[in-house]
């Protein structure tokens, strides 16, 4: 028996005829994208000082993508947003498209006080960030 | 009203009907959700900002390689990748209690309810004792000249850069805005747990009294549902932002 029940806001009743095996498959890849990250960030871990800004920087860009797509998978099936009208689907998800914006100046306004801590004309940085800093040449980006 | 697939072409915005397709508390739900998807993005990119901003930051494969009764075991990213899939594995179990909604059985709905929120209540204990095991922890920290035992709190930050002290290398104060963000973000994030295991609660409860059956849908499951998963995805997001990278 399946549920249906009058609801003038409900123009088509959505089909739930289906059966568990998507809902186990999500799980799976949710799994399997965390095992991906986790090994990623295993591998910073143990090679951490033996790797390049760009190497760092990639892998991380990497994790970061793959967050994505689990946030992805969790909205459109868990939540079931990607069986939902159209209309729904963009309410939901152009306003957050202002964190593109949010996340890119934000960011870099924070590199930007960096930077300007480590100048002449900004508060220069202390006794003892110089002296961690002259041994390890890569201390810009954690 | 039958389950129809959707004739292409329909007028959805020429009135008499909901242009959503979804009930009001639904919708309503969606709001919340992406308001509270601002609240906790603005603390993210706050912490990024600061973060971005300091020459050192904790290194957290130092901060978070605990795990219980493993003693001092190095085992970066093992307890939190635990916590990690008990809230994924919540997550299906809440998908499942949906889908028994959705057939209209009762004895399903209540098997995953429960289920979800024993994983609910394992995560809020896995975050007590990494919490506790934080702010009780003793790290050697030189401060003036003298080496004083550090807890990482709000006000207090053990993780800063290493430096030479009589020969032996030994930390010195990090940026104080870490224990503060750390503690603020996954407190709030917890406190949303929390409130979500309330609110599962409630709805096993009440599906227990029969009261779904009596309204003749479950739809207050599903709504459950979408906080319970929006909680996970939170957790997706602080867990990338705090302990991967």
């Amino acid at each position: 028996m399946s549920q249906h029940y009058e609801n003038p806001e409900i123009t088509f009743q959505p089909d739930h005829s289906g059966g568990t095996s998507r809902i186990w498959k999500i799980f799976w890849v949710l799994s399997a994208l965390t095992i991906i990250e986790l090994a990623l960030g295993y591998f910073l871990y143990l090679k951490h000082g033996h790797l390049g800004y760009t190497t760092v920087l990639t892998t991380k860009c990497v994790i970061a993508i793959l967050t994505i797509a689990k946030a992805y998978y969790i909205v459109s099936v868990f939540m079931h947003l990607g069986d939902e009208v159209r209309n729904l689907i963009m309410t939901i998800v152009v306003p957050l498209v202002l964190f593109v914006w949010f996340i890119i100046a934000f960011l870099s306004d924070g590199n930007s006080w960096k930077n300007l801590r480590n100048t002449d004309g900004g508060s220069r940085p202390n006794k003892m960030e110089q002296v961690e800093k002259a041994p390890t040449e890569n201390e810009t980006h954690h | 009203m039958s389950t129809t697939a959707i004739p292409t072409g329909t007028k959805w915005w020429s009135g008499g009907k909901s242009p959503f397709n979804v009930s009001y508390g639904k919708v309503m739900m969606w709001y919340f959700l992406m308001s509270d998807a601002f609240t906790f993005g603005a603390f993210l990119i706050s912490y990024g900002t600061i973060r971005f901003s300091v020459n050192h930051w904790a290194d957290p494969n130092h901060v978070f390689n605990a795990f219980p009764f493993a003693g001092h075991a190095n085992l970066p990213l093992a307890f939190v990748s635990l916590m990690t899939f008990i809230l994924i594995f919540s997550s299906v179990t809440m998908v499942l209690a949906v889908h028994e909604g959705h057939k209209m059985n009762r004895k399903g709905v209540e098997k995953f309810m429960l289920l979800t929120i024993l994983g609910g209540i394992a995560f809020l204990s896995c975050q007590a004792w990494e919490w506790t095991h934080l702010i009780t922890g003793d790290h050697a920290v030189l401060v003036n000249g003298q080496i004083e035992h550090w807890g990482t709190t709000v006000s207090k930050n053990p993780w800063g850069p290493e430096v030479l002290f009589n020969g032996k290398e030994i930390a010195t104060p990090g940026p104080i805005a870490f224990g503060g963000y750390f503690f603020g973000i996954t407190g709030f994030h917890g406190f949303h747990v929390f409130s979500g295991v309330i609110i599962n609660i409630t709805m096993y409860i009440k599906t227990k009294l029969g009261h779904f059956d009596q309204r003749g849908h479950y739809e207050m499951i599903e709504k459950a549902g979408l906080y319970w998963h929006f909680v996970d995805l939170v957790w997706v997001f602080v867990f990338l932002c705090f302990y991967l990278v």
